[in-house]
């Protein structure tokens, strides 16, 4: 334990060089899901439209999806004979974030719906009465919901950060290159260099408590 | 005619199979007070709506200032015509901020809208409580931000969905008085299933019930001589029931 505890104070370069990648992955991944998701999440609870049961159902049914089961589907697309194959995204960051990406994209929609289902109706007749257009009138029902919003994109962020599956298969743990800090701690614990697997293990939870502790200093904060 | 501002022609309006409204023609005059007086699903909340630009009729026409209101006008529409509901509603935000909301959505100038939603809370008493959360508040408080929240607006017609029907009595005579106070300078339209409160405050008078509009005047006429049974029956405080 000491000597991972020095590696966290030294400032290793190997371990901030992993949770900086970590972070930009699941970070980049989050803010692309979330990009998505919102809106569809706001079309969902503001429009009406056919399929719309069957659309938010496929959407809580992918929550459960597990990560290596998206990771192999990922693996076959992004490889060199799969469709994606031109992209060249296999083996690369940017093929974790997408990945990424797609797993939390449900969990956010899924949480975000029910955020905004969670607004009282009345709220938009009043936006709409103090003269707010479909877009303030859609702005003022994600105000309201905005600490259910947060919790969502909290809880995905935690969830893309620490999932394995994909960051392994798609990424292929490549040092210096795709390795981020889950599967730099399942490989240096396979390797035996448990200092290292801890260290890196406390950055982990370090990012997901530090990360609940904001959101919820925030939530106080909204009320 | 100059001094009516809102006009309803024929309107009607259903909820599927239920009919709320049916062939109702109504007049809303300036710095005047309508009082639309009715029993408990007369379809009162469904004509200010309509009034205020927030449904759609299924047939007949609304007129503001003489010019129909199509879909594209309803929203000039609800920057003329605000409405405040029956059970008061708050943003998740201060007091300051709620009042705040529709003069920012407009665009005013920052200083302009501090001015008038001070104004607007201290108008209706509540200034003290500016930098209180909304939903902080008590019924009669929240129900007193809904009216500073709509003068601050400067609307047309002001539209009361039963302001008083969810407040303690002491609430309900400070929010009349409030009305009371405004009704020179303000076109205001008020439904209401109180008839004590109908008396106090209406000029104009319109009596509906089941959705159709019974009878509708001046209301020292219509209170003393109504000319429709059915109308002549609720006002001497017959139950429909």
């Amino acid at each position: 334990m000491g000597e991972a505890f020095h590696l966290l104070a030294s400032g290793n370069h190997e371990v901030v060089a992993v949770t900086v990648r970590s972070l930009g992955v699941s970070g980049s991944a989050t803010l692309l899901a979330a990009s998505f998701a919102i809106p569809l999440s706001l079309a969902i609870v503001l429009k009406s439209f056919r399929g719309k049961p069957v659309l938010l159902g496929f959407f809580n049914a992918m929550i459960g999806m597990p990560t290596v089961a998206l990771g192999l589907i990922l693996y076959l697309l992004f490889s060199k004979t799969g469709p994606l194959g031109p992209l060249h995204l296999l083996y690369n960051p940017v093929g974790i974030m997408l990945g990424q990406a797609v797993l939390i994209t449900p969990l956010i929609v899924s949480f975000t719906t029910s955020a905004l289902e969670a607004v009282n109706p009345d709220v938009r007749l009043l936006a709409r009465t103090l003269g707010a257009s479909n877009l303030q009138e859609a702005a003022a029902v994600v105000r309201e919901a905005s600490t259910g919003i947060l919790l969502a994109v909290a809880a995905s962020f935690n969830r893309a950060v620490a999932e394995l599956g994909i960051a392994l298969m798609v990424g292929g743990n490549i040092k210096g290159l795709t390795q981020v800090l889950t599967t730099a701690i399942a490989l240096e614990t396979v390797r035996g260099e448990i200092e290292l697997g801890i260290a890196l293990t406390v950055i982990l939870l370090l990012i997901v408590f530090a990360l609940n502790l904001a959101v919820n200093l925030f939530k106080r904060r909204l009320g | 005619m100059a001094d009516i501002v809102l006009e309803l022609e024929e309107v009607s309006k259903a909820y599927g199979d239920v009919k709320a409204l049916v062939d109702v023609s109504l007049q809303v005059r300036r710095n005047r007070i309508l009082v639309v007086l009715g029993p408990n699903g007369a379809g009162k909340t469904t004509l200010l709506k309509l009034m205020a630009g927030l449904l759609s009729p299924d047939s007949g026409r609304i007129l503001y200032k003489g010019n129909p209101v199509n879909a594209g006008l309803s929203r000039q529409l609800r920057r003329k015509v605000t409405m405040v509901f029956q059970r008061a509603t708050v943003f998740n935000t201060t007091v300051y901020e709620n009042v705040a909301y529709g003069l920012k959505i407009r665009g005013l100038p920052k200083a302009e809208v501090e001015e008038r939603v001070l104004e607007a809370l201290e108008k209706v008493g509540i200034g003290n409580l500016r930098d209180r959360k909304a939903r902080s508040l008590s019924g009669g408080e929240q129900q007193k931000l809904s009216l500073a929240r709509a003068i601050a607006l400067k609307p047309e017609v002001l539209l009361l969905d039963e302001p008083t029907v969810n407040l303690d009595p002491s609430s309900a005579s400070a929010v009349e008085a409030f009305i009371s106070r405004i009704k020179p300078e303000t076109t205001l339209v008020l439904s209401t299933h109180n008839l004590f409160q109908a008396r106090r405050l209406a000029d104009r008078l319109a009596i509906l019930f089941r959705g159709r509009l019974l009878e509708e005047g001046e209301a020292s006429r219509v209170f003393s001589s109504p000319t429709h049974p059915e109308a002549a029956r609720f006002l001497s405080g017959e139950t429909f029931f």
